[in-house]
């Protein structure tokens, strides 16, 4: 339990999507103008992390690796099928996101229309394959884990969008020199906020 | 002819995919620590960009409208497939250092927009130069970031000590910010604020 909860906090603050890996930045760019928007597209994030992270742990730990799929027959204990794990993830990511718009879409119109126009996006947002690829390079022991893994980094990078569109909603009353207007403030500020995270590094519980 | 200089001309400056466009921040930033990085990573990137940019614009007549993001996908999954094998077998030390990095050019910005705005609606060889063109832009900034990080932060370049022992004797020290996440960040806002105001009409209004 306690290795669990050490993880989600960890991926919260110390190993933030954007501060530590810088993903998800072409999003966290363009869609940070406004709180009310950076709420929406980082709630769509933390959802669709929360699902495709433990189908990608699944999938990478019967299927992909070497003597995954012994559970079909014991011939196939020497087949390694990693390589193809980049095509499998982002084929199971933009089929997800599919599913998850269309269910949404039925079940819930009123969070549809919040989210909407973002749940296409997040198909090639980096966040959501780096995670996938960050669980299997680091080898969870469980299901809990990687979910406890993948809602933490989408927390984090949410408090991360959400944090920043806060700021640029103020500095439109600040003077900024012409040239640095717009993308250039915007990574000096998000730089700013990288160091103020660093200072979380070394926590543990 | 002069056309065709301009697709590759037009993306090292004017139109940069980095500073202009702002596609692919998402792997640029983590990669550009050291220089053989950030050169391996930009050569891979000009190669992925360049070969699916070609086979997109070959198959645009037959790709149905409704699934071609899918369909785009899984070419530009194929192409960093082979890319990641080639890395790992020949320059496996660098591999490991990139990481996760390698896989996500798949979800890389620069690809996915330049086979949308561009390959979708040009003839193969126009679409290749396209792809070299905005790959070496890509290049620019990682190269240059790569340079100004391992030069300051680690005092060497490519591995070689570039600032010789008797200036450490007199006082000199590394920065050891310039090696963090955060300062590729402020380097990227600091790229864009020189750009900019050398080319005043790029700046926000």
């Amino acid at each position: 339990m306690q290795e669990i909860i050490n993880i989600f906090v960890k991926s919260i603050f110390i190993d933030n999507m954007v501060f530590a890996f810088f993903l998800g930045m072409c999003s966290y760019l363009a869609v940070s103008k406004t709180v009310k928007t950076s709420m929406g597209l980082g709630l769509a994030v933390v959802f669709v992390l929360f699902i495709t992270v433990p189908v990608n742990y699944l999938i990478n730990k019967y299927v992909l690796t070497e003597g995954a799929l012994v559970w079909l027959s014991k011939d196939f204990a020497e087949v390694d099928l990693s390589f193809l794990s980049f095509i499998l993830f982002i084929a199971v990511i933009a089929a997800i996101v599919q599913l998850v718009e269309m269910f949404i879409e039925k079940v819930s119109p009123s969070l549809y229309s919040q989210l909407g126009i973002f749940l296409p996006l997040i198909a090639v947002n980096c966040a959501i394959l780096g995670a996938s690829l960050f669980m299997q390079e680091r080898d969870y022991n469980n299901v809990g884990e990687v979910i406890a893994f993948a809602s933490g980094s989408g927390i984090g990078w949410m408090l991360a969008i959400v944090g920043l569109a806060a700021i640029r909603e103020k500095i439109r009353y600040s003077h900024v020199p012409a040239p640095l207007k717009g993308l250039g403030i915007t990574f000096i500020i998000t730089g700013l906020m990288a160091i103020a995270f660093m200072s979380f590094l070394g926590i543990k519980l | 002819m002069a056309g065709n200089l301009k697709l590759i001309k037009n993306p090292l400056s004017k139109e940069n995919p980095i500073t202009v466009q702002v596609l692919g921040i998402c792997s640029s930033l983590a990669v550009t620590a050291q220089l053989k990085p950030a050169i391996v990573m930009s050569l891979s990137v000009i190669v992925v960009v360049a070969l699916s940019n070609v086979v997109v614009s070959l198959l645009r007549n037959t790709i149905p409208q409704r699934i071609r993001i899918i369909v785009q996908l899984v070419i530009v999954s194929m192409m960093v497939i082979l890319v990641d094998q080639i890395l790992k077998a020949f320059v496996y030390e660098i591999s490991k250092q990139l990481s996760v990095f390698v896989g996500l050019i798949i979800t890389n910005c620069i690809v996915m927009g330049r086979l949308e705005a561009y390959a979708m609606s040009h003839k193969p060889y126009v679409s290749f130069l396209d792809g070299i063109g905005n790959g070496l832009g890509y290049s620019f900034i990682l190269i240059t970031m790569g340079f100004i990080r391992e030069l300051f932060g680690s005092g060497t370049l490519l591995g070689y000590r570039i600032i010789p022992e008797s200036l450490y004797e007199a006082g000199y020290a590394n920065n050891g910010l310039m090696i963090m996440p955060p300062m590729a960040l402020i380097i990227v806002g600091i790229i864009i604020w020189i750009h900019r105001s050398r080319n005043k009409d790029l700046c926000e209004k």
